[in-house]
């Protein structure tokens, strides 16, 4: 008796979870695979299933990198219907495993050449882009009548000495991005040079952009560091979330030589349960409704060129002009070997 | 034994073991398997490499090292701490009871932030007296005790209450001193239970991940972390499949060695209504031993807790309640979260956690309590076997076992309090097992012999002493879940965020509001655990009688 009164309720927990399990790939949703940091606004997701029919399941799998690998185990038998969030750092694992299927979007046309980086294939579709650069805290550089660095120079200068703090490249993606930024700014033989200045110059890695950020960066919280690692959009995301009144300037700023373009995209998961779905999915994630509300909600830039910016990002923002980039295929075909090089350089 | 008796632990074996295989052995079997083939042929080449890399040969010795240490240390500490819950009454004991289990279920990311604020650079300490543990091999250890202080004073202490006092009194008023007392008699009676949380402590750091990240800085490195990296960072499984192997063996041969000690010294004992062996302290002894425990636990953990308190009440404006009015204005858009959703989620994914951690680990410790052949006590060790297994490895052999219907459950909210449930089962078999082979068998015959069903004699015999483990065990199965242990963050899940959840979005994002919300939601945390473990515990059976003569 006693066995039974407990074997009925596991049993029909799992009875719920398959049918659950089958309900979910029904005719009328789709399903977006995807990283902890996508945000969408409540009423651009409704006017998409005005549009289409569609409902939005939304499926959060850790970081980035996590996700792309779980898209890569499952492929050809995929989680749902589109993946949103590769980036160029990933990109080459996915095209090579063949995770994806082709779809133009409809608005490519509004997307400048540059970053749609897997040409007329079209296996994935840009849908944004953000840099990664080196943040100051203003207010620390006025009190000391210090002028901010602005390039990779500086930053070796020993009149920066012990105020830099940067992410480990093995474990966090603006490590990476920074890592790579001095690798295209040094290229694929200085950069070791250029980091153990870096480090004789007092440079402090932690773990994680969270540990960086919030912990160590006096521009952020009682850290004691003036210099991260981190967006081009963090000061107007400081701003966005930082009190009622906007200032006059944001209270950190970007030194605009020092950062690495990350371009994130999106596409059709081969195998995909709902494909037609999927393939409206991809073409909203490009619509200028849902280009112009991306920067508020997921602090990057649209990818289209006629998507207006938020008043926040224009005012509070930097413009990076000419942003530092590594080829994607040279950065598969040597990203491990760059991590241990760095790790024994710079964390050992 | 007799052939019902083999046939009744079989079937109550058969849900455990089903679920094992299933939610553990096949998907780890999977993905390992996938990384040690290609194309079909195993590489043994692979494993060569890796084993003979000193980099690996470094991992293991600071794992294994690491672990001992904090292990011994938590032990320490928390020894005296069981036996000030177990015996003593003072004033707010429930609360703290239920609090210093708080730690285990706020995420790394949290709890890594209020011991830096404490005890890093600028911190707390150093403000007042320079001392600073910034990161470093200190830091990390204090930080394993502050985790795991609950699971021995939980584990050791619920059995120690319920130890009959009076034999401690009978070797003393026999002529024995107080310490040879504690020695001859209460030691060997605990013996078991303080192997089984030493185990499960060890276990935990041996496969410690965020502690080490964010307190150890980018130098430190377990198996668990290199697992990760290979696995999520990298994509190379094959690497990551033997060091998984390296880690199972590992787990194995510690296994061994525990059930190798606790052997033959399991032994019924005399157990009573732990309402009646705690009493205020007497004697100057007691109240320094009080006094100790009670400073101790602030300083380790009320401590920390209280810097997450006071960063989430300190805004622009000086202190208030900004954040928390924050998170309740908050509106539109997938990123944010009403407070009461998350908790409401977080209690509803932690109760079914909870329920299948308590049936298949309840049926595994009432079918293993008798002593058994190989086959049972073999069985008793696997069942730890998850608790000492890397997170990502489940979660990834999740993905690529479970993908097939009628067992497709990858996207699927069940995935979720199973894999939870999962490190779950470990602590009630543990905390289980020492109280029902302590119950005297005899009772179990009498009441047979008195025509007693085995599921009445169960009812009336087991079920009344094991009462107050089941509670245990229950809390522990909650607060782990609570606290999304195990291989939750590699599971793609739906949009229901939990407390966890909810607090690394709003950590991911820069600015003092996501900030100072994000520490309003940990407090929130915080509270709905320690509230939820109190209620837990009042649920005391309602009779005061005494159990056992």
């Amino acid at each position: 008796m006693k066995r039974s009164l407990i074997v009925v309720p596991v049993l029909g927990l799992l009875a719920v979870a398959c049918g659950g399990g089958e309900a979910g790939s029904g005719g009328d949703e789709v399903t977006l695979v995807t990283h902890d940091s996508f945000a969408v606004s409540d009423e651009v997701l409704d006017r998409f299933t005005e549009e289409t029919g569609y409902t939005v399941r939304v499926l959060r799998g850790g970081d980035a990198g996590i996700v792309v690998n779980q898209a890569v185990l499952s492929q050809g038998n995929p989680q749902g219907d589109v993946l949103f969030g590769v980036d160029n750092t990933l990109l080459s694992r996915t095209l090579d495993e063949d995770v994806f299927a082709p779809h133009e979007a409809e608005g490519l046309a509004a997307v400048p050449e540059e970053y749609r980086l897997d040409g007329s294939e079209h296996r994935v579709t840009p849908v944004d882009t953000g840099d990664i650069c080196v943040n100051y805290d203003r207010a620390w550089f006025e009190d000391r009548g210090l002028a901010p660095p602005g390039t990779f120079e500086d930053l070796a200068d020993p009149a920066y000495r012990d105020l830099l703090v940067v992410q480990n490249a093995a474990t966090s993606s603006p490590g990476l991005g920074f890592l790579l930024a001095t690798v295209a700014a040094y290229g694929q033989d200085g950069w070791q040079d250029y980091w153990q200045r870096l480090a004789d110059n007092g440079v402090e890695v932690v773990d994680g952009w969270e540990q960086a950020y919030n912990e160590r960066f006096s521009g952020a919280g009682d850290g004691d560091r003036p210099l991260v690692v981190s967006y081009a959009s963090s000061p107007p995301a400081g701003v966005v979330y930082g009190g009622e009144e906007r200032p006059e300037q944001a209270p950190t700023g970007v030194a605009p030589d020092t950062c690495f373009r990350q371009i994130e995209f999106a596409g059709l998961l081969a195998g995909a349960a709902n494909e037609e779905g999927g393939r409206a999915l991809l073409d909203f994630l490009l619509s200028q409704e849902f280009q112009e509300d991306m920067p508020l909600q997921m602090f990057v830039n649209p990818v289209r060129e006629d998507a207006a910016l938020p008043e926040e990002f224009t005012r509070y923002g930097e413009v990076v002009d000419e942003p530092l980039t590594v080829d994607a295929e040279l950065i598969a075909a040597h990203r491990e070997e760059w991590i241990d090089e760095w790790t024994s350089l710079v964390v050992r | 034994m007799t052939r019902t008796a083999a046939l009744r632990r079989a079937a109550l074996l058969a849900v455990p073991v089903a679920f094992f295989a299933l939610f553990f052995a096949y998907p780890v079997a999977a993905i390992t398997g996938r990384g040690l083939k290609e194309d079909g042929e195993w590489r043994p080449g692979t494993a060569f490499e890796v084993l003979t890399d000193p980099g690996v040969g470094q991992v293991l010795w600071f794992t294994l090292w690491q672990a001992a240490a904090s292990t011994a240390l938590t032990l320490a500490l928390a020894l005296p701490g069981a036996y000030v819950f177990a015996r003593l009454d003072f004033p707010g004991k429930r609360v703290l009871h239920a609090v210093v289990t708080v730690p285990f279920v706020l995420p790394t990311v949290v709890t890594g932030a209020a011991f830096l604020g404490l005890t890093g650079r600028g911190g707390l300490l150093d403000d007042l007296w320079g001392v600073r543990l910034d990161t470093g091999v200190w830091a990390i250890l204090l930080a394993h005790v502050f985790f795991n202080y609950a699971v021995v004073v939980r584990t050791v202490g619920g059995l120690w209450a319920q130890l009959d006092p009076r034999q401690e009194e009978a070797a003393r008023v026999l002529g024995a001193g107080r310490f040879a007392a504690f020695r001859r008699v209460t030691l060997p009676a605990l013996g078991p239970s303080v192997a089984a949380a030493g185990l499960m402590v060890y276990l935990f750091t041996f496969t410690s991940f965020g502690v080490i990240q964010i307190l150890g800085g980018p130098r430190y490195a377990t198996l668990e972390v290199e697992i990760y990296r290979q696995t999520a960072q990298l994509l190379d499984l094959p690497t990551a499949a033997v060091l998984t192997l390296l880690q199972l063996a590992t787990v194995g041969v510690l296994l061994g060695v525990h059930a190798w000690i606790v052997r033959r010294r399991e032994s019924s004992l005399a157990l009573v209504d732990a309402a009646h062996t705690a009493r205020p302290p007497r004697g100057a002894g007691e109240r320094a031993l009080l006094g100790g425990t009670l400073a101790v636990i602030a300083l380790l953990i009320l401590l920390p807790l209280g810097v997450l308190v006071e960063r989430s009440l300190s805004g622009p404006d000086g202190y208030g309640f900004a954040h928390y009015r924050a998170l309740g204005s908050r509106s539109g858009g997938t990123f944010a979260v009403a407070p009461w959703e998350a908790v409401g989620n977080s209690l509803s994914y932690a109760a079914v956690a909870t329920l299948i951690a308590l049936a298949v680990g309840g049926l595994a410790a009432a079918a293993l309590t008798r002593r058994a052949g190989r086959f049972t006590r073999g069985f008793d060790a696997l069942l730890m076997l998850p608790l000492g297994t890397s997170a990502v490895t489940v979660g990834f052999g999740f993905l690529i076992a479970l993908d097939e219907p009628p067992l497709d459950l990858r996207s699927s909210w069940i995935l979720v309090p199973l894999a939870q449930a999962l490190v779950g089962v470990p602590f009630v078999v543990r905390v289980m097992l020492p109280v029902l082979r302590a119950v005297d068998d005899r009772l179990r015959q009498a009441a047979a012999v008195l025509g007693a069903s085995p599921w009445r004699a169960w009812r009336e015999v087991d079920l009344p002493l094991v009462r107050r483990a089941l509670l245990v065990s229950a809390g522990f199965a909650f607060a782990v879940s609570l606290g999304e242990f195990g291989a939750t963050v590699f599971i793609a899940r739906a949009d229901r965020p939990t407390l966890p959840v909810a607090v690394a979005r709003l950590l991911g994002r820069a600015g003092e509001l996501n900030y100072g919300q994000a520490m309003a939601l940990s407090t929130i945390l915080m509270v709905t655990c320690a509230l939820t473990l109190v209620l837990l515990e009042s649920l005391r059976p309602a009779r005061h009688t005494e159990l056992v003569a």
